[in-house]
């Protein structure tokens, strides 16, 4: 018989103990949904396209601000790239409420593993935690409510940036320069594999990040090109040794007018 | 079937108590003391692997002395309830006075339901978003609650390290006057040099995670 945990703190948890998907599944509220075969399912906001590249000292992780839901724009101003701690970022492609929701889920697991253990997982660690919270999503996937995210960051022990890239099934894929998900992925990539260079710094994988976006805004309409009247800007971050830095609004303008003015 | 001996409730509780007590003093104290930006909590402890002092949430530090096993499951089932409330709600919501009120729940059953209580005492620290207001909870092995203010000290020397402290502690102390004023304590308390000491603040300075471990020599130069 199992005994009761004594008083209101949660004394016992799931072997290892130091996950918090675990412990919220072991309480009947994890992220996994089944869904009945056959049910149809109404139309949600789907975010499109993420991006993220290595240079020479980090990585640059750029995403547009646009949410779709069938021909409409759902959103002018969604979020899609996210820090995940303080040395890495996730940025997600997909369903975008149960994208907010695994982001979220990710999160606080990092920072609970490291609260709990004293030590942050390594980046390999937070990868492949990342593509159990992907393939607990499959049920949903098959049902078309699919979510893949993007993830990047500062590897503390190589003292190097990386990217991984996933699919629905949970596959995870290092990606030697650079990765992106979403609808205008393959144009993004289309245009990085012919922008990309080994001796981009900081300055130039943040620009070519957000010129990456703005070629695939030009023919993907599900991406969502920079509004310089609006003030619709995409968000751009970099993770180097220092960490997570997110580029505010001023910074980005320029790169955003930059690219407007030079991509056809 | 045999039949237990009848032992008195009041025996047994002052014999828990006495057991727990004797336990708890054996180890080395924590003293969490107010400065003008956070609070300072300070351990003497010669172990760098092995903490007392840890973070539970954005503005939330925890501390115990005693057995490392029993406040060590303490400090980790106050994380998991403080990520669990932060992440079905919001991060707005999971504040220092619940989890001490668990903490005081939880070490009060274990102490009238289990035969061996916990030999540990527990300190709760909290600030503001701002980091001007600060919060400080003691919680005892039999689930006895006290907030404190100013600063605060757990383990077998609190009462001397107090006492100390009453005298030392001034408002809108630096960093490093509150670290003196730490050592200073010890020093009277214990009337010995440290072996070593395990530095941590809650800083309004430091952003959303606003706990920090320092090490002496840090505290020394800031």
């Amino acid at each position: 018989m199992i005994e009761k945990p004594l008083g209101p703190l949660p004394l016992d948890a799931p072997v290892p103990g130091s996950s918090f998907t675990d412990l919220l599944e072991s309480l009947g509220t994890g992220p996994e949904i089944i869904i009945p075969p056959g049910t149809q399912l109404p139309s949600v906001p789907e975010g499109t396209t993420v991006l993220a590249l290595r240079y020479d000292g980090g990585v640059v992780m750029a995403g547009d601000r646009r949410a779709t839901e069938g021909h409409l724009v759902a959103h002018k101003r969604i979020r899609k790239v996210f820090a995940a701690d303080l040395y890495s970022a996730v940025a997600v492609a997909g369903v975008a409420g149960l994208a907010m929701d695994m982001v979220k889920l990710f999160q606080v697991e990092l920072e609970h593993y490291e609260k709990i253990e004293g030590l942050r997982l390594s980046l390999e660690g937070k990868a492949s935690f990342l593509a159990r919270l992907v393939r607990s999503q499959l049920p949903m996937a098959i049902q078309g409510l699919v979510v893949v995210p993007l993830f990047a960051g500062y590897d503390e022990r190589e003292a190097r940036g990386r990217v991984y890239t996933y699919d629905v099934v949970g596959g995870r894929y290092e990606e030697t320069e650079f990765g992106s998900t979403g609808s205008g992925s393959s144009l993004a990539k289309a245009y990085l594999r012919t922008a990309y260079r080994d001796d981009l710094g900081s300055e130039g994988a943040m620009a070519t990040a957000v010129n990456a976006l703005v070629a695939a805004s030009s023919e993907d309409t599900a991406t969502g090109g920079p509004d310089l009247k609006r003030g619709i800007l995409p968000n751009v971050v970099r993770i180097d040794a220092d960490g997570f830095f997110e580029l505010d609004d001023e910074a980005i303008y320029p790169l955003a007018e930059h690219a407007v003015e030079n991509i056809r | 079937m045999s039949i237990p001996f009848y032992v008195a409730p009041e025996q047994l509780v002052r014999d828990k108590a006495e057991f727990a007590r004797k336990g708890i003093a054996r180890g080395r104290s924590i003293v969490a003391v107010d400065y003008a930006e956070g609070v300072l909590l300070l351990a003497e402890n010669p172990s760098t692997a092995l903490h007392k002092i840890s973070e539970v949430y954005d503005r939330i530090a925890f501390a115990g002395v005693g057995k490392y096993n029993e406040f060590e499951t303490l400090r980790k089932a106050g994380i998991r309830q403080a990520d669990l409330m932060g992440y079905l709600y919001s991060r707005d919501d999971v504040t220092a006075m619940g989890l001490a009120t668990a903490f005081a729940q939880t070490l009060g059953m274990i102490f009238t339901r289990d035969p061996k209580p916990f030999e540990v005492e527990i300190l709760l620290a909290e600030i503001s978003e701002d980091g001007n207001e600060h919060r400080l909870f003691r919680v005892t092995y039999d689930g006895t609650l006290f907030d404190e203010r100013k600063y605060v000290a757990i383990g077998g020397k609190a009462e001397q390290l107090m006492e100390a402290l009453s005298e030392l502690w001034t408002e809108e102390m630096t960093l490093k006057q509150a670290f003196d004023a730490g050592v200073e304590a010890f020093s009277r308390a214990e009337g010995r040099e440290s072996e070593g000491w395990e530095v941590a603040v809650l800083d309004g300075g430091n952003g959303r995670r606003s706990f920090r471990r320092l090490s002496p020599d840090e505290v020394g130069t800031s």
